[in-house]
């Protein structure tokens, strides 16, 4: 945004202003992300930098904190429960939300926004109400610290994600290309997987995305429905910066910001190439 | 009458010739109606399992904590006899039970202290008056020696909080299997000795200050919200695409990172010896005593809240902006308007959606948050919220924690049907 070659010298000087306040902000947001990779590189047991840190001198730095990661039975666990967990419950809240996602969409659905409602209710209540209800609740039902009570309570948490993805995937998608189907001679189901699928397929794919990253973030249900047993990495970090801090929470906390990069830029993709293939140019 | 009826008949005659019918006969009206049924019953038979799961997972774990609330049967179940017995005596008066209601009493106590289950009464009452705990712990304990009758003698004996007539009062005012008192106490207010409603002890009251803590601090992370995302929204959306592209990752990456990561690094640098301290240090503002303390306070909540809830107010706003043509703010300023005014006049009405959806999404989701100020609110900086938790997994009074959980709830529910009114649910969109 060039500055045309009227502009007065106040207005310049606020033009200027602006941009510097706006990259303050920008700095707000991504430096305390950015800051804490080179702290996991840290040699002693503190979430400070180090005089040898800043004099950029080799010894201060080491992987310490990463080995300790990599091999401390609590935190490898951890991840296997993370992606235990992450993973079932992806797979039943993306089937069942899709489904849902495929009904919503029809023209014509009795109740639909009382149901839409109801369906998005587990992202519209606040977590920690949520953990006490299950918490209460699976407890009756002896599923509190069970693996299986943390799978069913993640899937109930991430199925909106889906539902509203898939949903808005379903808003633009054209009828008559089931007709033309049909008009061609495949069945339901050919028409099912040779036409919906592929067109809907981003959509079920970022929704599932969502569904993974919430379980895999989630913390407070866990921390209330499940129990040591299964901890999952979030847990791990918050019993571990409530008992004994240690750079190994930074570590981790790198490797996280890794997987976020990836997310983000998968997500991106995905929809960008949605966009595309319903001839929307990607913005 | 009769005119309306022939009336019927006249108008009624010449449409029955023309009905259309399908290739079967069947009318037309007739069979588009049963596809519309069909049609129906095909969409809610594909949302059936989805609804079904969320009733069983979600809602009913909701709905039995609105139950837990109110939930009494320790009292009927552990103490079945003694219940029952005093239905029949008077709490207003100032005599305490008699016999037969201490007898009653001896052996609701024994029973209990066979089965071990006694203690639940005990702390059940402890939440009503203090003492109770102890007094069923020492009645458990030493009713085994009490032998023979009266037993009002002996067990006033035992303990003399058994004479107390304000002990009998509290029995039997929470004698049903439902009680009103944990939605009181959550409210700060409790029934006296005489059955009636009074505010709690003034330094027992720590509930509705604590709502009105969460509100205000809620309110306080959302404005700093908007007025940090307002400028970035507004270059977001003037600048070029693929510049504008490029910096929202700056937004979306936050968005995308583990809230834990966030609070971590949060700690890392706010803490006495953290980051931002010893730049402090280093850059002498502050003396090495002096160093700030900016964590485990309302300071440290409020930052790192603020961080993490930016991206939902920037998202918003930012998605309202794009579509403000950039002719409008021409036009002003080509009708006199100074850059200031054409602002003010003219791009901040049309900003308003993105601003009340934005700040409802952070008041909603900042009111309920629990993870962030449980690890850098210390003990000022808490939420509601922490105190949920602390019933659950400490204090272990769940019906208060359900109490407190259902008015956070109610409040929650309310903001968010004026989230309705204001963006709609359908327009809600992620990422």
């Amino acid at each position: 945004m060039a500055l045309p070659a009227y502009t007065t010298t106040g207005e310049r000087i606020w033009h200027y202003t602006f941009r510097v306040i706006c990259g303050l902000i920008f700095f707000f947001l991504i430096f305390p992300i950015l800051v804490i990779v080179p702290l996991s590189f840290n040699t002693v047991p503190f979430f400070t930098f180090t005089p040898e840190m800043l004099s950029l001198d080799p010894e201060g730095f080491s992987l310490r904190w990463y080995k300790d990661f990599f091999t401390n039975l609590n935190w490898q666990g951890a991840v296997w429960n993370s992606f235990i967990i992450a993973i079932f419950s992806t797979l039943i809240a993306t089937f069942l939300g899709t489904l849902a996602a495929l009904g919503l969409s029809r023209p014509h659905v009795p109740y639909r926004t009382a149901i839409m409602g109801v369906l998005i209710s587990p992202m519209i209540v606040p977590l920690i109400i949520s953990a006490a209800g299950m918490f209460f609740f699976y407890s009756r039902l002896d599923l509190q610290g069970t693996h299986i009570g943390v799978i069913l309570a993640h899937a109930a948490l991430s199925t909106p994600f889906v539902v509203i993805t898939v949903t808005a995937t379903l808003v633009g998608f054209d009828e008559s290309l089931i007709r033309a189907s049909a008009n061609l001679g495949a069945s339901p189901t050919t028409t099912f997987f040779k036409i919906i699928v592929p067109l809907i397929l981003p959509g079920v794919i970022s929704g599932a995305l969502f569904a993974f990253v919430t379980s895999f973030d989630e913390v407070v249900v866990v921390l209330f429905v499940g129990s040591f047993e299964q901890r999952t990495i979030p847990w791990q970090m918050f019993s571990g910066i409530r008992e004994h801090i240690s750079p190994t929470i930074l570590a981790v906390a790198t490797l996280l910001v890794i997987v976020a990069i990836m997310l983000l830029t998968t997500v991106e993709l995905l929809r960008r190439r949605n966009e595309r293939l319903r001839g929307m140019t990607p913005g | 009458m009769a005119e309306a009826t022939a009336n019927n008949v006249v108008l009624t005659a010449p449409a029955e010739k023309e009905i259309l019918t399908t290739a079967d006969g069947t009318p037309l009206k007739v069979s588009l109606q049963r596809a519309l049924r069909r049609e129906k019953t095909r969409a809610l038979l594909l949302i059936a399992p989805l609804f079904l799961f969320i009733l069983i997972t979600f809602l009913m774990p909701i709905f039995d904590m609105l139950y837990r609330g109110v939930d009494n049967t320790v009292m009927p179940q552990y103490m079945s006899r003694t219940v029952q017995a005093l239905g029949e005596w008077d709490p207003t008066g100032e005599e305490i039970p008699d016999e037969p209601i201490f007898e009653e009493l001896f052996l609701d106590l024994k029973e209990g202290a066979e089965n071990k289950t006694i203690g639940r009464v005990g702390k059940r009452l402890n939440y009503e008056k203090s003492g109770m705990s102890s007094l069923f712990r020492k009645s458990q304990r030493r009713v085994k020696k009490i032998e023979d009758p009266p037993y009002k003698e002996a067990l006033i004996k035992m303990d003399k909080k058994w004479g107390d007539i304000n002990t009998w009062r509290l029995i039997h005012r929470e004698r049903g299997k439902y009680t009103m008192s944990y939605y009181l106490a959550g409210l700060d207010m409790r029934t006296d000795e005489h059955g009636s409603i009074r505010a709690q002890d003034e330094k027992r009251q720590i509930y509705v200050k604590l709502f009105g803590r969460t509100l205000w601090m809620s309110a306080l992370i959302t404005v700093i919200c908007l007025i940090l995302a307002y400028p970035i929204s507004y270059l977001l959306s003037t600048l070029p695409l693929r510049t504008s592209n490029i910096l929202i990752i700056l937004v979306l990456l936050p968005f995308w990172t583990s809230l834990l990561v966030r609070t971590t690094s949060w700690i890392a640098l706010l803490q006495q010896h953290g980051v931002i301290n010893d730049l402090l240090v280093w850059l002498n503002v502050v003396s090495e005593d002096g160093r700030l303390s900016m964590i485990h306070n309302k300071t440290g909540t409020i930052i790192a809240m603020v961080h993490i809830l930016l991206p939902f107010m920037v998202l918003p706003l930012y998605s309202v902006m794009k579509t403000i043509p950039p002719s409008y703010m021409r036009a002003a300023r080509s009708l006199g308007a100074n850059p200031f005014l054409a602002f003010v006049r003219v791009y901040m009405p049309n900003t308003v959606p993105g601003i009340g959806a934005g700040c409802i999404l952070v008041f909603i989701i900042s009111i309920g948050y629990y993870i962030t100020p449980a690890l850098v609110g210390g003990t000022d900086g808490t939420f509601i919220s922490n105190f949920i938790a602390y019933h659950i997994s400490t204090s272990l009074n769940w019906g208060l924690a359900a109490a407190l959980a259902v008015y956070l709830l109610a409040i929650v529910l309310v903001l968010y049907i004026l989230y309705d009114k204001v963006v709609g649910i359908n327009n809600m969109k992620l990422g």
